[in-house]
């Protein structure tokens, strides 16, 4: 009996290392293990015999049937695995074909430079104002101390409407009809679309973005202009540009000024963008004038305020080097794909 | 205004280089925006003497030149110009040297014989006639005064002088002259300003003997008249005329030379006229009568109105005040006596009439940005000493001054605690006053200790403290004023319509589709181009009443011809496939001309390509609208529009509202922009889709129970829209109904023709229990039973 064990034993270890496959594993699993596997068919012979045989054969016939347990356990994860590693090596594929194309459309250039300085006047505690495109004469230049006659209209060629309504050549409406209903303090920006009869050519536009921006309140100077506007330019261009003031003139601000910013190309030293003077034109600026004040009924002995105006267009096209104004308005897909 | 550099330095002893004059008055407030000097583009030319002419052996019109440059030896230069004469004096460009424009000059060979440079012509030099009245224009230039041989011919031809540009703004019209500006200069360098006096020099006879003026119109605020006998009409001196040439202003006989040399100086235009032409030897200033004729300068007449001004003498105007002289006015050679006019115009009136006529003269230019009436005097005084440093004629004693309203001297408080608090500053008042003295301002002290400022007259920008603070700014530097940070905290949020508005502006972005911008204004053919009907209440629009062209002189009323025109530039452009929207605003005429026009804000879609149909479009559409959480859009179909696809185009309803609409551009309008491809827009108010947009969001729990789900393939006709469908299977299942989703179209083999096949998966649930199939089959009874109602049924 314990020889017939025995070759139970390497006939079934044999036959284990020669299987191919799960189905045959199991075949072998139930000739060796199954309820009427040549194991257990030897066990049940075992009640013909002698009580000291019965425990040494009963010990050997249980180590054998663990001992091909345990093989055909292992040779199923070989076989598992040799499975999977076929799979895997026949699944593998060009991993540098191309992914597919994903539709993403984009915002316009501009309007991505827009959203930015929205961005920073927001976190420096401007609200944002929009207002009419189409606007009465009044607004537009009267309450901004420019009556009919001043001369500064003609630096704005202007397209009419009618005698009293216009296109607005600039934001700045807004900031008296903001003046007009609220009470200082007030931190305002105005962005929007403005109109001045300039024909089309690679700097000019008929119709051109600007940012507005007004503050009124007590004591505010001169300088605080000046802190806010250098702020935020670093905001927008990093904290090594530099900024200057220069006089200029705008008929609602006393006194006014141009900020030039250090050429973010060359960074001061002159190059082809800052035509070799190292500085950037890049808003104007002023102490709103006291008669713009107290046209919107507020005292300009007790308040005083900034305000400032930025070109969009300009911004958007120094930025990424854009050189001609025109592509903006084209809208051509191949120039709104780069931004 | 172009400064030439030597005539401020008559005023103020100003010793800089261009570059660093440029810097410092554009920094104290005169903008420079460049300058100029005709010497810095001229190397190696140089007075040469003529002293051998002799004709080319192989050439019938070169003549070989041997000229004296203060070298040792002649040189011999070849030259094709027939003028010259042994003994002439002209300027030489010799081997390696430069002339304007970047011409470079070598020695060569001509025909043979070694030409050692050039000799050179006016032209050559970046010169004309009429800076060198002497010369002549065919050949080359010679000199008329005695030079020294090899001097450089740019300096002894005076062409060292740097012109400089300023950019005046509108508020300093008295900076659009020499002193103005000289003395500006003075205060940025510190220097003293050393303004001129001129005096009347005494001459022949009175004036008043000769002339009567008066002054009928308060458009004339002053006039001063003067007269020359026996004017000596010829060019002026060469200092003079360089001066007006780096001005930018022709030379062209000394006593129109001398008005336009005063205007320059002082900013005060001054006219002269032939006395023999004013009749009656009597001036009016009066406004001119309705239909009054005048045949102006330059030739050509010109129909006055009544709300013009004219200076007249007893027959007929003579000129149109500020703005141009008459034809008979002018000055010749033939001109015996000469009136000088020094006059002051009221500005908005010179524009006015100089808009009107369309004629804006470098007079009318500077009337219309107002001048200074004190200046009338001192202005007509130069010129006559001008006259007799010329010798230019025999002057008349005394001059004409009709002024009858006195310009009043403005003192303004001066209150530096103001001034300080505006700028931000600590500068002190003695500091304020240093920089106010040499600007002209006078400063008074005040019983009560307190100083006031007298402005000078020709400040009229100068008003009040904010104007005393930009003087006082303008000269500490701007840059110099410190920069704070404004004190208190300030919090800004977007309003829920501007976060409403970038939510709607990335969705579409997510989706694949580009913004764009594009114009506000079209002409009509923008609408024919979309097919809009004649009578379209589209048509009725805002037209800009100067608009730069036809094409862009209407406010859009709708956008989509905007879009088209892009979609199509792009399909031009080759493009397969085109995805974009734009958030345009349309501009609709209110019903009273004095009242604003609405503008309306519109989300505009076109697109075209293999991703684009019907469908896809709607897909969009619908998802935007999901994302503004509206769920209740219905979409009917728009047989009626022109623009759009009768049978593929749907307005986009909430309930009564129409949102918006989308759909198949219409075949002809295709066509009409030479687009090919299919293509689809949308076009929805944005102002409506903010308005019915939701934005709570509320957590529904998770389902405990599974779903049901049935799937019901429903055969009707074709006229029977799948909204109808719709309806019927939701009115019929009701609450229990959790969604419904389309799976199939089918239409061929086994459907009877003009029928089609819908198939629709019913996803079926409560929150309570597990639903059962009889109650499951009893909603889809219920569907069934609407179904029939309407003729359709399901499919066996």
């Amino acid at each position: 009996m314990k020889q017939a064990l025995q070759t139970i034993q390497k006939t079934a270890l044999q036959l284990l290392d020669a299987a191919e496959n799960e189905t045959v594993l199991e075949e072998l699993r139930v000739r060796f293990l199954g309820k009427k596997g040549e194991l257990t068919l030897i066990l049940k012979q075992m009640g013909g015999l002698s009580a000291e045989e019965r425990p040494i054969i009963g010990g050997l016939a249980n180590e054998i049937r663990t001992e091909i347990d345990t093989a055909i356990r292992a040779k199923s994860k070989a076989l598992i695995a040799a499975t999977l590693n076929a799979r895997i090596g026949e699944e593998t594929i060009d991993i540098t074909l191309p992914g597919n194309k994903i539709l993403q459309g984009k915002r316009h250039p501009f309007q991505q430079v827009l959203d930015e300085l929205m961005e920073i006047f927001l976190g420096m505690g401007f609200d944002i104002k929009e207002g009419p495109e189409i606007e009465f004469d009044h607004y537009n230049f009267e309450m901004l101390n420019m009556p009919p006659s001043h001369p500064a209209r003609d630096t704005q060629d202007t397209f009419y409407i009618t005698e009293n309504i216009l296109l607005r050549t600039q934001t700045s409406p807004m900031q008296i009809r903001t003046m007009e209903v609220q009470k200082p303090p007030i931190r305002i920006i105005c962005p929007g679309r403005v109109y001045r009869s300039d024909a089309v050519d690679a700097t000019h536009s008929p119709l051109f973005h600007q940012i507005e921006g007004l503050v009124v309140d007590t004591d505010i100077t001169f300088s605080d202009l000046k802190g806010t506007l250098e702020a935020f330019i670093k905001k927008l261009y990093g904290d090594d540009t530099k900024v200057r003031f220069r006089p200029h003139h705008f008929p609602y601000t006393e006194p006014s000024a141009e900020m030039d910013m250090s050429c973010f190309k060359c960074g001061g030293k002159g190059c082809s963008l800052c035509k070799g003077e190292g500085w950037i034109e890049i808003l104007g600026c002023g102490m709103v004038h006291p008669k713009v004040l107290e046209n919107c009924g507020i005292d300009p002995e007790v308040y005083s305020g900034f305000a400032f105006g930025v070109g969009l267009e300009r911004i958007a096209m120094m930025r990424y080097g854009i050189d001609d104004m025109r592509l903006l308005y084209e809208n051509d897909l191949r120039f709104l794909r780069q931004f | 205004m172009i400064l030439p550099l030597s005539w401020v330095r008559d005023y103020a002893d100003i010793t800089t280089t261009p570059d660093k004059f440029a810097e410092l008055m554009t920094m104290s407030g005169s903008k420079v925006e460049g300058f100029e000097c005709l010497a810095d583009e001229i190397k190696n030319v140089v007075i040469g003497k003529i002293l051998s002419l002799e004709k080319h052996p192989d050439s019938d019109h070169l003549w070989i030149c041997s000229v004296d440059i203060g070298t040792d030896a002649p040189t011999i230069i070849v030259t094709g110009a027939q003028n010259l004469k042994v003994g002439d004096l002209c300027p030489a460009a010799l081997d390696n040297s430069r002339l304007p424009g970047g011409v470079k000059i070598r020695k060569g060979k001509l025909r043979g014989v070694e030409s050692n440079g050039m000799l050179c012509s006016l032209g050559e030099l970046k010169l004309t006639i009429n800076d060198f009245p002497n010369c002549t224009e065919d050949g080359i230039m010679t000199l008329d005064t005695d030079v020294a041989v090899g001097t450089n011919a740019a300096i002894a031809l005076g062409l060292d002088d740097v012109a400089v540009e300023f950019e005046i703004t509108p508020n300093r019209p008295d900076c659009l002259s020499v002193l103005g500006l000289a003395r500006e200069a003075a205060a940025t360098y510190g220097v003293p300003f050393t303004a001129p006096t001129p005096k009347l020099p005494t001459g022949e006879g009175d004036i008043a003997d000769m002339l009567k003026v008066s002054i009928n119109t308060d458009i004339c605020s002053r006039y001063v008249g003067a007269a020359i006998k026996n004017v000596k009409v010829k060019p002026s001196p060469q200092w003079l005329r360089q001066r007006l040439r780096l001005a930018g202003v022709r030379p062209i006989n000394n006593i129109v030379d001398i008005t336009n040399y005063v205007m320059l100086e002082y900013g005060q235009p001054m006219h002269a006229f032939d006395y023999s032409y004013v009749k009656g030897q009597s001036i009016t200033v009066r406004p001119a009568t309705n239909d009054e004729k005048i045949t102006t300068l330059d030739g050509v007449e010109r129909t006055l109105s009544s709300d013009m001004c004219v200076i007249a003498d007893d027959n007929a105007a003579i000129a149109v005040a500020g703005v141009m002289g008459g034809e008979f006015s002018g000055i010749y050679d033939t001109t015996n006596t000469v009136i000088f006019e020094s006059a002051c115009f009221n500005g908005p009136s010179v524009r006015v009439t100089a808009k009107k006529l369309g004629m804006r003269t470098e007079s009318s230019g500077r009337y219309e940005k107002g001048l200074n009436p004190e200046n009338c005097l001192p202005a007509i005084t130069r010129a006559i000493e001008l006259i007799r440093e010329l010798d230019a004629g025999d002057i008349v004693n005394g001059v004409i001054d009709i002024y009858p309203a006195p310009r009043k001297e403005r003192s303004i408080p001066l209150r530096p605690e103001v001034i300080n608090k505006l700028l931000g500053t600590s500068v002190t008042e003695d500091e304020m006053i240093k920089i106010l003295l040499p600007l002209g301002f006078i400063v008074n002290k005040n019983a009560d200790g307190t100083n006031s400022v007298v402005v000078p007259s020709e400040r009229f920008d100068v008003e009040r403290d904010c104007d005393i603070a930009e003087e006082v700014c303008r000269f500490i530097g701007y840059n110099k004023i410190p920069s704070t940070i404004m004190r208190g905290v300030a919090t800004a949020r977007p309003t829920p319509r501007q976060i409403f508005h970038k939510k709607i502006i990335n969705a579409l972005i997510g989706y694949g589709f580009y913004e764009c911008e594009t114009f506000s204004f079209y002409g009509k053919k923008s609408w024919d181009s979309i097919n809009l009907p004649e009578n379209d209440p589209l048509r009725n629009a805002i037209i800009i009443s100067n608009p730069l062209g036809e094409d862009t002189s209407i406010m859009r009323t709708t956008a989509l011809p905007s879009l088209l025109e892009v979609v199509a530039r792009n399909y031009n452009a080759r493009a397969d496939e085109v995805a974009i929207f734009e958030n345009a605003t349309e501009y609709i005429p209110s019903a009273t001309e004095d009242t604003l026009p609405q503008e309306n804000e519109k989300i505009i879609i076109s697109a075209y390509g293999k991703n684009y149909d019907y469908a896809s479009i709607k897909g969009v559409v619908e998802k935007l609208l999901y994302t503004a959480g509206i769920s209740n859009a219905e979409y009917v179909i728009n047989a009626e529009g022109t623009s759009y696809h009768p049978g593929r185009t749907a307005d986009i309803m909430l309930g009564d509202v129409k949102i918006g609409m989308l759909g198949e551009i219409h075949p002809t309008v295709l066509s009409n922009y030479s687009i090919k491809p299919r293509t689809y827009a949308a076009d929805i108010n944005f102002d409506l889709l903010f308005e019915h947009s939701r934005e709570s969001v509320q957590f529904k729990p998770l389902p405990r129970h599974p779903a049901t789900t049935r799937d019901l393939a429903i055969i009707c006709t074709e006229d029977i829209a799948a909204a109808q469908l719709v309806k019927c299977i939701e009115k019929g299942a009701g609450k229990l109904l959790e969604s419904l989703t389309l799976f199939d179209v089918y239409r061929g083999d086994n459907i009877e023709s003009g029928k089609k096949s819908l198939a629709y998966s019913l996803v079926l649930r409560t929150a309570e229990k597990t639903l059962t199939d009889e109650e499951a089959d009893t909603v889809v009874k219920k569907v069934l039973k609407n179904l029939a109602e309407i003729g359709a049924q399901l499919r066996s």
